[in-house]
């Protein structure tokens, strides 16, 4: 019972004309879970989450929820599933409660049912205050909360959200994944979310696919995918360097022992390094080109780290190069100008 | 179950067609576009357009009378001017009034205070009185070229008249025991009288008010359809109801009926306006006007779908818009007959639905036909309607989830 599987992913792939946006992924995901899809911009996440919820075409392979075929049995799937999507799905013109029971009313809800629910659900989120309101009106985190629980009006059994704290402040941002905890603790609702936010994925999540360039690249909970980095005997060292300079970088990118070098900030350095003489060989080489180094630090590894040591890069790296690698879509030109 | 499933799909789709006549209702700008646009068309072209009759009127003309006479007789150039001034009176071309000479009317002319003059010789009456031919000169503002073709109009009428009277004068003379009647069969023994199907004398508004009804109604569904659906998909709430456990027709369906009220509403809007401001009357029955609008939506329904699912964005959406809504205006013969039109463009006309819709429209708002007298009309459109349709589900199940 406790390892039953929901969804079954099987070889799932997407491709724009040429372009792969997912690439033969495959994965399931326990019933009651909370999953995470982790990666920079452009992995492929919600494109994965589209062909789920069956709002996009899988070009190859295949995927069930609860049984049935996304593709074959849509209509099913349909009624098993919520989907926040990443784009707010709400009607400007139209109030609170009548965007909920507009959506609702496509579920073959009863009436009263339904408009029990849509007074619960404002309720949950606190927004039976402004109910009559506008939705054009409503706050970003306002508006993040209706767009969560319009996805809720059906009760589904598993609950897509492709980044739902995007743009919301630190508080907001608190709120929603206590809401998600608290739908998965209480109602059992298994929970697909896709993230860019370290936090996300660490605070929330069960288990966490990694996925760069329409790839799984790792797929694990978030203590064993760290365990990734001190398995593999790899060390991560936060240095302060008071003069700190270009050419002490590159002195110690250059060391045998170290595997990436990230500056932080003026005089800090981050440092994955693997092999027991690795903390020696990096002193001895700042010492050498005389590096003052005021604090050093060994660090516990976060998943950014993780994705670091599998990719060989940043999340934040692969989010420039999406940029670079897209030639289509409308700002495209411009954003190569601006950089 | 079948049944069961048309309930659904119909329940859904009157859902989708609610939520978006709301949000148009809540659009205050939107609504008062949506009576705006069909004024600003009926006012734009019903005016632009000379209505019967050549259109001018009011034109400011002198009379310059340099008649010397001839003897104490009744002089011709009386009779002329007493004939013109009735004339005038009736159809209000000219606005009469005196000058001294030539010079002066000219001078005039070109300071834009008169529109033309008329001249009448000092030899006029003695020529006529002589046995001669009588001569006017017509001064005319050259930069209006319709303005000497009115004047001649009013002059040639006033002619045709003092000729008429005065032959009817000689015939009587000659033979007294005639009447007036038979005098006048002698002189003009054939007359022409227009007899028009209905009473009175249909206005350019009667003609452009059911093309313009028939464009707006038919080009919500064939242009807002795309506008509306494209426009869904980019905000996203489109994936809202993609992933509500509905048939995909009801969609369509929902989205049609809101486009269909909202174009219906355009339609009353301005026939409303046609028959309060311009004077428009409806001959047949004002069902049969509604029940056509209905058909003309149905006919183009497919058309919209089949334009919807190939179009991606909004931007382009409202440019195919453009696009297909200028050839249609003008080649449907909504604002000028289409028997106007050299024959290849006619041709084209003749496989647009909506030359059929405006023309059945214009049939049954005019000449107060029924049913049977656009038959053909409503066969087109029905078979038109039917072909799109079935080849716009297909095609749109299949770009919907791409
Ligand atoms: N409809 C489409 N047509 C063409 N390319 C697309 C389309 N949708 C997505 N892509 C491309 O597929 C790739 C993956 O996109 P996707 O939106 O799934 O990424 P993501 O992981 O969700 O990124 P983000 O963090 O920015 O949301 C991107 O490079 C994107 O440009
Ligand atoms: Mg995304």
């Amino acid at each position: 019972m406790e390892n039953e599987s929901i969804i079954e992913v099987q070889n799932l792939t997407k491709t724009f004309g040429k372009f792969t946006a997912v690439d033969n992924i495959s994965f399931t995901v326990k019933k009651g879970e909370v999953f995470g899809l982790l990666g920079p911009n452009g992995a492929g996440k919600s494109t994965t989450l589209r062909m789920l919820s069956t709002l996009a075409r899988p070009t190859k392979g295949t995927a069930t929820i609860g049984g049935y075929d996304i593709v074959k049995h849509d209509t099913e799937v349909r009624k098993l599933i919520g989907i926040v999507s990443e784009k707010m799905i709400m009607y400007n013109r139209l109030t609170a409660k009548e965007n909920l029971w507009f959506f609702g009313s496509l579920f073959n809800i009863p009436k009263d049912v339904l408009t029990k629910r849509v007074d619960e659900l404002l309720e949950l989120v606190q927004l039976t205050k402004w109910k009559n309101a506008q939705v054009g009106t409503f706050s970003t985190g306002m508006r993040q909360r209706m767009n969560v629980v319009r996805a809720l009006l059906n009760m589904p059994r598993v609950l897509f959200l492709d980044e739902p704290t995007l743009g919301l402040d630190p508080q907001s941002s608190v709120e929603i994944r206590e809401f998600i905890k608290k739908l998965n603790r209480e109602n059992g609702t298994t929970v697909v979310i896709t993230t860019h936010m370290m936090v996300d994925a660490d605070l929330l999540c069960d288990r966490i696919a990694i996925v760069d360039q329409g790839k799984i690249v790792a797929l694990d909970t978030s203590a064993n995918l760290k365990k990734i980095i001190s398995g593999a005997d790899t060390k991560i060292l936060n240095l302060n360097i008071a003069n700190l300079t270009s050419e002490l970088i590159e002195t110690i990118r250059k060391l045998h022992c170290t595997d990436s070098v990230t500056q932080e900030n003026s005089t800090t350095l981050k440092i994955l390094v693997h092999g027991d003489e690795a903390f020696d060989s990096v002193i001895d080489a700042i010492r050498k080109k005389n590096g003052k180094i005021s604090s050093m630090e060994n660090l516990q590894p976060t998943l950014e780290d993780v994705f670091l040591h599998i990719t060989g890069h940043q999340v934040r790296d692969s989010a420039d190069q999406k940029i670079q690698n897209e030639k289509h879509g409308p700002f495209a030109q411009q954003q190569r100008r601006i950089r | 179950m079948s049944n069961m499933g048309a309930k659904t799909l119909l329940s859904h789709s009157l859902r989708i067609a609610w939520k978006d006549l709301m949000e148009l209702f809540r659009n205050r700008l939107g609504l008062v576009l949506l009576i705006v646009m069909p004024l600003f068309m009926m006012v734009m072209v019903g005016f632009i357009y000379p209505s019967n009759g050549g259109g001018l009127s009011d034109m400011p003309v002198a009379l310059v009378n340099e008649d010397a006479g001839f003897g104490n007789s009744v002089l011709p150039s009386q009779v002329f001017l007493m004939g013109l001034q009735q004339i005038n009176d009736q159809t209000h071309m000219l606005v009469l009034s005196n000058a001294s000479s030539m010079a002066d009317v000219k001078d005039m002319v070109q300071r834009g205070e008169l529109q033309g003059g008329i001249i009448i010789p000092s030899n006029f009456s003695s020529s006529i009185m002589n046995g001669e031919q009588g001569t006017l000169i017509i001064v005319t503002d050259q930069s209006n070229p319709q303005i000497s073709a009115t004047i001649q109009a009013a002059l040639s009428a006033v002619f045709n008249e003092m000729g008429t009277m005065l032959a009817q004068q000689n015939v009587q003379m000659l033979s007294p025991t005639i009447n007036a009647t038979n005098s006048l069969a002698v002189v003009k023994p054939y007359n022409v009288q227009t007899e028009g199907v209905v009473l009175g004398t249909p206005s350019y508004f009667d003609f452009i008010a059911p093309g313009i009804m028939a464009m707006t109604v038919m080009m919500s569904v064939m242009t807002g359809l795309p506008v509306a659906i494209s426009q869904e998909k980019e905000i996203g709430t489109m994936d809202g109801m993609m992933v509500a456990p509905i048939n995909r027709l009801s969609i369509i369906l929902g989205k049609t009926l809101g486009q269909t009220a909202r174009g219906l509403i355009q339609g009353v809007i301005i026939l409303a306006l046609a028959v309060g401001l311009f004077g428009v009357t409806i001959q047949g029955s004002i069902l049969l006007v509604f029940g056509l609008l209905l058909l003309g939506v149905f006919a183009f329904v497919g058309l919209g779908i089949v334009i919807t699912s190939f179009t991606k964005d909004q931007e382009t959406a409202q440019m195919l818009m453009m696009t297909l809504m200028f050839p249609m205006m003008f080649l449907s013969g909504v604002f000028f007959p289409i028997q106007q039109m050299p024959w290849y463009m006619q041709s084209i006309s003749q496989v647009l639905p909506l030359t059929y819709a405006s023309q059945a429209l214009r049939k049954v708002m005019v000449l107060g036909a029924g049913i049977p007298a656009i038959s053909t009309e409503l066969i087109v459109l029905i078979v038109f309607g039917v072909v799109m349709i079935a080849i716009a589900v297909p095609v749109f199940r299949r770009a919907m989830t791409r």
